[in-house]
C-alpha cells in the first residue's frame, strides 16, 4: 500500500522570528530601496527649490510661451525671432528629425554597400572596406564632424569660385546649392503618379503571390513594379508637354539665389552622421550575412539558383532575422548622436534648448524637454524597429 | 618520372597549372576571377592612382616640418607638419604648466602601462581592481602635486591626453561596481527594486550623453545645499559615470542571462544566500563572459568623453581644437585633427584588436 510521504513530513515551520521569513524579508528589503530612492529624490528636489527660491529662477514651462529672440538659421516650418520659444523648439525637433531619417536612410545604405564589400571575393575591394570601416570606427564622432565642417567651411572655395562637379550643382563655403524643380503642375502631377504607382505594384505583388501560392506560377513583378514606378511619372509629365521648368542655382553678386540649398551645418552633420554609422552598419551587415551557414548557399545553388537570386531569395531573408535587432541600436545611436549638431551650429533640438537655457535660466525644464523629446523619438523608432522585427521573424509550424 | 619524386608505383602527380598557384594563382583568384571582378579592379587601381599619390605628395613629400613662421606653410601645397611640431606640447597637455610637464607624461605612462598589463590574462585576478585603484591615486597625486617638492597644480589646469584617459579610466571603474549591482537588481525577484533599475537603465540609455553632461553641468549645482559648489571636472566625471554604468549594466546582464538555470539552482540547493550565491557562483562565471564585450563598451567610452569639449572641459579633442585658434597657426585643422585622430585610433584600434582576439580565444578553451 503506497503512503502518501507528503504526509509524513510536517509542514515547514518559520524557525525563529519572523525576520527569518523570506516574504517579509523580500518587503523589508523593498521598503528599505524605495524609501532610500526617495529620501534621496527628496533631498535634491528640496535642495533645488531653496536654490531656485534664492536665485528667483522661475519654475515652469511657462517660457515657453514668450518670444524667444533669437534667430534660427535653418527651420522647415516659418519661424523668426518674434516667434515663441515653443516654435523655436519645434523647429529644433523638426532639424533633429530631418537629419536623423536622412542620416538613417543614408546609413543604412552605405554600410550595406560596405558590409557586402567586406565580404568580396575581390581582395581589393575586401581590403578597401576593412580600412574604411577601422578608420572611421576608431575616431571619435565629433572630431570627424569638426573636420567635415572646417572642411566645408574652410576648404571649399567662395561662391564665386564654387565647385560645380555637375551642371547646376555648386559646392562652396556656404554650403551646398542644388537645383529644384520649380512651381509647375506638372511636378506635383508627376509626384501623385509616383505614389500611385508604388500603390499599384503592392498590388501586384499581393496578387502575384496569391496567384504563385494557388498555382505556381509567377507574375514577372519585377518588370512590373520598374516599368510602372519609373513610367507611369514620365508619362504624366510627357502629358504635360514634358516642360523642363529648373529652379537652378545662379550667383547674384556675392551669393547665390534659387535652387535649395544644404547649409554647411546640416551638410556636415549629414556626412558625419551617415559615414560613422555605415561604418557600424557595415560590420553588423557583414557579421548578419557570415551568420547564414555555408550550406544554404551551396543548397541554393544545387536548386539551380544564380547567384543573385540566392542572395535575394535565400541568405538576405535569413540574414536580416540576425542584422535587425543590432541595426536598431545603430539607428538609436545616430538619433542620439545627432545632439552633437550643438558643438557645430547645427540648429538642432539640442542647440535650440541650449540656447534657450542660456536665455531664461530655467536648466531643469530644458534638460527635461531635451530628455523627454529623445525618449520619445527613441520610442518610437523601437516600435516601428520591433514591428519589422516581428514581420519578418521566423515563423515556426 | 624521378625528377617529380613521386615513389615508385605511384600514380604521377600533374603539376597545377601554373595559372592556379603561387603568386599568379593569387592574382587570378583574389582579383581577376571574373570578367566583372577584374573590371572592378581595374576600377579601384584607377581611383587608388588617382588619389594615393596626391595624398602622399601632401602628407610626405611636400610636406614641411622646419618652418620658421608659419607664413611658409601657406603657400606650401603640402601638410604644415611644423603646426604639429609647434603645437604638440600643448596638444596633448593642454595649459599643465610646461616645466611640470613629466608628471602627465609619466601619468600617461601609468596608464598605459597598467593597460597593457591588464592585457595579461594570469593578472585577471581581484588584486588587479587594486593595482587599477593605487595606480589611478597615484596618477591623480601626480597631476595634482602638491608633496615632494612638486608644485600643485589645479585641476583647471590639466587637459589633453591625460585629462581623456583620466575620465575614461576613472569613469570605466566607477561604473563597474554599480552597473554590476544594476545588473542584478534588474534580474532580482523584488519587483520595486527591479522597477527602479529599469528605469535607471532605460532611461539613461534612452538619451543622448550630452543632455547628462548638461545635466551634470547646469543642473547639478542646483541639487546642492546653498554653498556647497563641486567642481566642474566631477561634475562631468559624475555625469560619465552614470552613463557608463547603464551600459555595461546591460553588458553584465548578457552574462548573468547565459549562466544556465542550473548553477542558480545547484546554488540555492546548496543553501547559498543570495548574495553568496551571485558573489561565489555567478558572477565569478557571468563576468568571464562579458569581458570582449565590455572591451567594446570601453572603447565607445573613450570616444565619448569627446564630448566634454561641449561643457566647456579640456580634453584632447578640445586642446587640439583649441591650438587651432592660434591666429599665427589657423586653418592648418587637418593637421590638429589628423594628429589628435591618430591618437584617439591608436588607444581604439589596439582595443578592438585585443577584444577580437580575447573573443577566439576564449570561444577555443569553451569549446573543448
Amino acid at each position: 500500500m503506497a503512503i502518501d510521504v507528503r504526509r509524513e513530513v510536517p509542514a515547514p515551520r518559520a524557525r525563529g522570528s519572523f525576520l527569518s521569513d523570506p516574504k517579509f524579508r523580500s518587503v523589508l528589503y523593498q521598503v528599505l530601496v524605495v524609501g532610500g530612492v526617495i529620501l534621496v529624490g527628496w533631498y535634491l528636489v528640496n535642495n533645488t527649490l531653496s536654490n531656485l527660491a534664492r536665485q528667483n529662477i522661475a519654475t515652469g514651462f511657462g517660457f515657453l510661451g514668450r518670444e524667444s529672440s533669437f534667430a534660427i538659421g535653418e527651420h522647415m516650418i516659418s519661424y523668426s525671432a518674434a516667434d515663441s520659444y515653443g516654435r523655436a523648439i519645434l523647429v529644433g525637433i523638426l532639424n533633429t528629425i530631418k537629419v536623423s531619417l536622412l542620416g538613417i536612410v543614408a546609413a543604412t545604405v552605405l554600410g550595406t554597400i560596405v558590409g557586402i564589400a567586406r565580404l568580396s571575393s575581390n581582395w581589393l575591394v575586401r581590403k578597401l572596406a576593412l580600412v574604411y570601416v577601422e578608420a572611421l570606427r576608431n575616431v571619435p564622432l565629433l572630431l570627424q564632424l569638426f573636420l567635415w565642417y572646417a572642411v566645408i567651411t574652410e576648404s571649399l572655395p567662395g561662391p564665386r569660385q564654387a565647385l560645380q562637379p555637375v551642371e547646376g550643382v555648386f559646392l562652396s563655403n556656404r554650403g551646398f546649392k542644388i537645383p529644384t524643380p520649380s512651381d509647375h503642375p506638372a511636378w506635383d502631377a508627376a509626384l501623385l503618379a509616383f505614389l500611385l504607382a508604388l500603390v499599384i505594384s503592392w498590388i501586384v505583388q499581393r496578387r502575384s503571390a496569391a496567384l504563385q501560392a494557388r498555382t505556381g506560377r509567377r507574375l514577372p513583378v519585377g518588370i512590373i513594379t520598374a516599368g510602372l514606378v519609373i513610367g507611369l511619372p514620365l508619362l504624366t509629365w510627357g502629358g504635360f508637354g514634358a516642360p523642363l521648368v529648373f529652379d537652378v542655382p545662379r550667383l547674384q553678386g556675392f551669393n547665390f539665389v534659387g535652387g535649395a540649398t544644404l547649409t554647411p551645418e546640416f551638410a556636415a552633420m549629414l556626412i558625419g552622421l551617415t559615414t560613422y554609422t555605415a561604418a557600424f552598419i557595415a560590420e553588423i551587415v557583414r557579421s548578419g550575412i557570415q551568420a547564414v551557414s555555408w550550406g544554404q548557399t551551396e543548397a541554393a545553388s544545387a536548386l539551380g539558383l544564380r547567384p543573385g537570386l540566392t542572395l535575394r531569395l535565400v541568405v538576405l531573408p535569413q540574414a536580416l532575422r540576425v542584422i535587425i535587432p543590432p541595426l536598431t541600436s545603430q539607428y538609436l545611436n545616430l538619433t542620439k548622436n545627432s545632439s552633437l549638431a550643438v558643438a557645430i551650429g547645427y540648429a538642432d533640438l539640442v542647440s535650440v534648448l541650449n540656447t534657450s537655457i542660456n536665455q531664461t535660466g530655467q536648466a531643469i525644464e530644458g534638460v527635461a524637454l531635451i530628455m523627454a523629446c529623445f525618449l520619445t523619438i527613441s520610442l518610437g523608432i523601437s516600435i516601428f524597429m520591433n514591428w519589422y522585427n516581428k514581420r519578418i521573424a521566423l515563423v515556426e509550424r | 618520372m624521378a625528377e617529380t619524386g613521386t615513389a615508385p608505383g605511384a600514380t604521377p602527380v600533374a603539376r597545377p597549372p601554373a595559372l592556379a598557384v603561387g603568386p599568379l594563382g593569387w592574382l587570378r583568384t583574389n582579383l581577376f576571377s571574373s570578367w566583372g571582378n577584374t573590371l572592378l579592379t581595374l576600377l579601384i587601381l584607377w581611383g587608388l592612382w588617382r588619389v594615393v599619390p596626391p595624398l602622399f605628395d601632401w602628407l610626405v613629400t611636400s610636406s614641411l616640418v622646419n618652418v620658421a613662421s608659419s607664413q611658409e606653410c601657406r603657400g606650401a601645397g603640402g601638410a604644415c607638419w611644423a603646426f604639429v611640431a609647434e603645437k604638440w606640447r600643448f596638444i596633448i597637455f593642454g595649459t599643465y604648466p610646461a616645466d611640470e610637464q613629466w608628471r602627465p607624461s609619466l601619468a600617461v605612462a601609468l596608464i598605459i602601462g597598467m593597460m597593457l598589463f591588464s592585457t595579461w590574462r594570469g593578472a585577471w585576478r581581484p588584486w588587479l581592481g587594486l593595482v587599477w585603484l593605487g595606480g589611478t591615486a597615484v596618477v591623480l597625486a601626480l597631476l595634482w602635486g602638491g608633496f615632494l617638492g612638486m608644485t600643485y597644480v589645479s585641476n583647471e589646469l590639466w587637459g589633453g591626453l591625460p585629462l581623456t584617459l583620466l575620465l575614461t579610466v576613472i569613469g570605466l571603474g566607477a561604473a563597474f561596481p554599480l552597473a554590476v549591482l544594476l545588473a542584478l537588481g534588474r534580474r532580482s525577484d523584488l519587483p520595486a527594486v527591479k522597477a527602479i533599475c529599469v528605469g535607471f537603465i532605460e532611461l539613461v540609455r534612452g538619451v543622448p550623453l550630452i543632455s547628462i553632461l548638461f545635466m551634470a553641468s547646469v543642473m547639478f549645482p542646483l541639487f546642492m545645499p546653498a554653498g556647497v559648489t563641486v567642481d566642474k571636472l566631477l561634475r562631468a566625471q559624475i555625469g560619465l559615470i552614470l552613463f557608463a554604468a547603464a551600459y555595461q549594466a546591460e553588458v553584465v546582464r548578457g552574462g548573468l542571462q547565459a549562466i544556465p538555470k542550473g548553477q542558480y539552482e545547484a546554488a540555492d540547493s546548496l543553501g547559498l544566500s543570495y548574495w553568496q550565491k551571485m558573489r561565489k557562483i555567478i558572477l565569478p562565471q557571468a563576468l568571464a563572459l562579458v569581458i570582449p564585450p565590455m572591451v567594446n563598451t570601453f572603447i565607445s567610452f573613450l570616444k565619448d568623453t569627446s564630448l566634454v569639449i561641449i561643457i566647456g572641459l579640456f580634453d584632447l579633442l578640445s586642446a587640439a581644437k583649441a591650438a587651432l585658434t592660434d591666429p599665427a597657426w589657423r586653418g592648418f585643422y587637418k593637421e590638429a585633427y589628423l594628429f589628435a585622430g591618430l591618437i584617439y585610433f591608436f588607444f581604439c584600434f589596439f582595443m578592438s584588436r585585443y577584444s577580437q582576439r580575447l573573443e577566439v580565444e576564449l570561444n577555443r578553451s569553451r569549446r573543448r
